[in-house]
């Protein structure tokens, strides 16, 4: 066999100085990026407190708090568990479903071919970011001082701050969606209302049916959470448990949520196939 | 001019019309159907979320009120007359805002670092055994399932209150989600590449470092960048467990009905994740012009 010429290097790099030579800025550029990285990183270790002593000492609590995980056993509480995730399940329904409605006819003012007037469109986009800058949990703390402790402040707050997400996407889809059948709406005479109803409602109908379902798998999620700071179910039913250390208990509700967060996204993915078929969604 | 559209004779037309009829009608059966499924679903959970209207029409106002009085300062004027006063505490808030992004920063970067280690192992491509697979997809979809903030409870009793339980929660979360998606990333990858590499015979891991790496990192770093988004509002709420940042002073501001000290807190947080939004768009569009924002 014979042996490839060997390649003279020198001519290679007269003749491709781009590759061979790149300018100081552009090798530079990729280090001094992770050097930052890392600098800001340290930075933060210092300022944040940690240490390899705290970090050992919580790493070795850790671990018996695992030991003590284990087996996961409900005591006699499995059915006020059971009934504390029905309460999350039920809160992530019926708020999803509320902010649907209410955010529906806010997310038309807010698409750019249903309001072409910057005036109206603005301020409502603005309005909607305002309300997704603020995490369900801040909602949540804002509902129990106004109706209470329990799962009802818990739909409310994940209606408010899914009303802000579905504005947003629903307009998006709505703005996605063709001229082609308004047009001949209003070729046939149709008015504003006729327009929406029959031009734009059956194309993003579907969408936003995907959508919503989407949340609901999401929102089970939040719902677990917001019981954390007294708003209803599991997550409350876990909050306490954590803090009187009940470990066993602990892993029971952790497996329970994770049970059913896998059956609820189970559902939904074959539910919104159903409707969709097979485009995807989000 | 004359033109004629030429109409089927009625008995034909009877006949379609009858089958068009009765498809509709087959259509809005099936969807009748699961209106009523879908409201008794809804019925059933409001009684189990303890709705209760009335409740809500007494206690509305209150809700609006609520805004009205955030809105008020202790003097009783309106907050934006008076700046110094309402950002009264602003030095502390910078502060604990500066604390939050940092969380969110450490614990991102942690949570990519375990990914980047991780996702090679859990993309199909690229696994070196289907055990291995398995058992990294399971931990990595734990990571993500189990709520950032129930990882922040617990870890609050094992390292003790702080900053410290928030950064190792949202990595541990950041670590789940990033790792899914790092793993999609390398699941599109052209394989051609490694093909090359390992027929001159070099190892799995030199196959990682110089076929499937060049190849991905810009989309992990794009990734990255927006998992720092999110955890910059996961962060903004850590401190109601006692994990850290500014979530801790809002907590303290509800509960005490520090009224104007709420919605203060509440301004700079919008403001900043406002802010760290547009940025980071910014910085990917930079980075990765192509791509378009989510």
């Amino acid at each position: 066999m014979s042996q490839l010429p060997k390649p003279d290097t020198a001519e290679l790099r007269a003749k491709y100085p781009g590759v061979f030579e790149r300018p100081a800025s552009a090798r530079l550029a990729l280090p001094a990026m992770i050097a930052a990285a890392v600098g800001i990183f340290v930075y933060g270790l210092v300022d944040l407190d940690f240490s390899p002593t705290k970090l050992i000492t919580g790493m070795s609590q850790l671990g018996w708090i695992t030991m003590m995980m284990i087996p996961p056993n409900p005591g006699a509480s499995f059915p006020l568990y059971m009934q504390a995730l029905g309460e999350t399940l039920s809160i992530a329904l019926l708020g999803t479903t509320l902010a649907a409605l209410f955010a529906l006819p806010v997310s038309l003012l807010a698409a750019r071919n249903v309001i072409p007037s910057n005036l109206i469109r603005f301020p409502v986009r603005r309005f909607l970011d305002s309300i997704r800058g603020v995490d369900t949990l801040i909602w949540a703390l804002v509902w129990i001082n106004v109706v209470g402790l329990g799962p009802f402040a818990g739909v409310l707050a994940i209606m408010v701050s899914d009303f802000g997400a579905f504005g947003k996407l629903f307009s998006e889809a709505i703005e996605a969606a063709d001229r082609k059948q308004v047009e001949g709406i209003r070729a046939s005479g149709g008015n504003a209302l006729h327009e929406i109803r029959f031009g734009l409602l059956p194309q993003v109908l579907p969408v936003i049916a995907g959508q919503v379902l989407y949340f609901i798998e999401s929102n089970t999620r939040s719902a677990t959470i917001i019981g954390i700071v007294g708003a209803g179910g599991i997550g409350l039913q876990l909050a306490e448990q954590i803090r009187v250390l009940e470990w066993q208990k602990v892993s029971f509700l952790i497996l329970m949520i994770l049970i059913a967060v896998a059956a609820i996204d189970f559902i939904s993915s074959k539910l919104r196939f159903a409707i969709i078929g097979q485009r995807a969604v989000v | 001019m004359a033109t004629a559209v030429s109409i089927l004779p009625a008995q034909q037309l009877a006949t379609l019309e009858d089958a068009y009829r009765r498809s509709v009608a087959r259509k809005r059966l099936k969807a009748a159907l699961a209106t009523a499924i879908f409201c008794a679903a809804l019925l059933i959970a409001a009684f189990g979320a303890e709705v209760n209207l009335r409740t809500l029409f007494t206690y509305f106002g209150n809700f609006v009120s609520y805004f009205d009085r955030i809105l008020t300062l202790e003097s009783g004027a309106r907050v934006w007359t008076d700046f110094p006063e309402w950002f009264w505490g602003w030095q502390k808030w910078l502060k604990m805002l500066g604390e939050t992004i940092l969380i969110s920063y450490v614990g991102t970067l942690t949570g990519a670092v375990f990914a980047f280690a991780l996702n090679f192992f859990a993309a199909q491509n690229t696994s070196p055994g289907p055990w291995v697979r398995f058992v990294i997809r399971r931990l990595l979809e734990f990571a993500r399932t189990v709520p950032g903030i129930v990882f922040a409870l617990i870890f609050v009793i094992a390292f003790g209150l702080g900053p410290m339980a928030g950064v190792l929660a949202i990595a541990i979360h950041t670590t789940g989600a990033l790792g899914k998606l790092f793993a999609e990333i390398v699941e599109n990858a052209d394989m051609k590449p490694v093909e090359g590499i390992r027929s001159t015979g070099a190892s799995w891991l030199s196959c990682m470092r110089f076929a499937v790496l060049p190849q991905v990192s810009a989309g992990y770093a794009s990734y990255a960048l927006l998992r720092f988004e999110i955890n910059v509002r996961e962060a903004s709420v850590m401190g109601f467990v006692g994990a850290g940042g500014i979530g801790q002073e809002l907590v303290v501001a509800i509960r005490k009905f520090y009224y104007s000290d709420v919605s203060a807190i509440l301004v700079t947080i919008i403001v900043t994740v406002f802010i760290i939004d547009i940025s980071t768009g910014w910085l990917r569009g930079r980075l990765f012009g192509k791509e378009t924002r989510r």
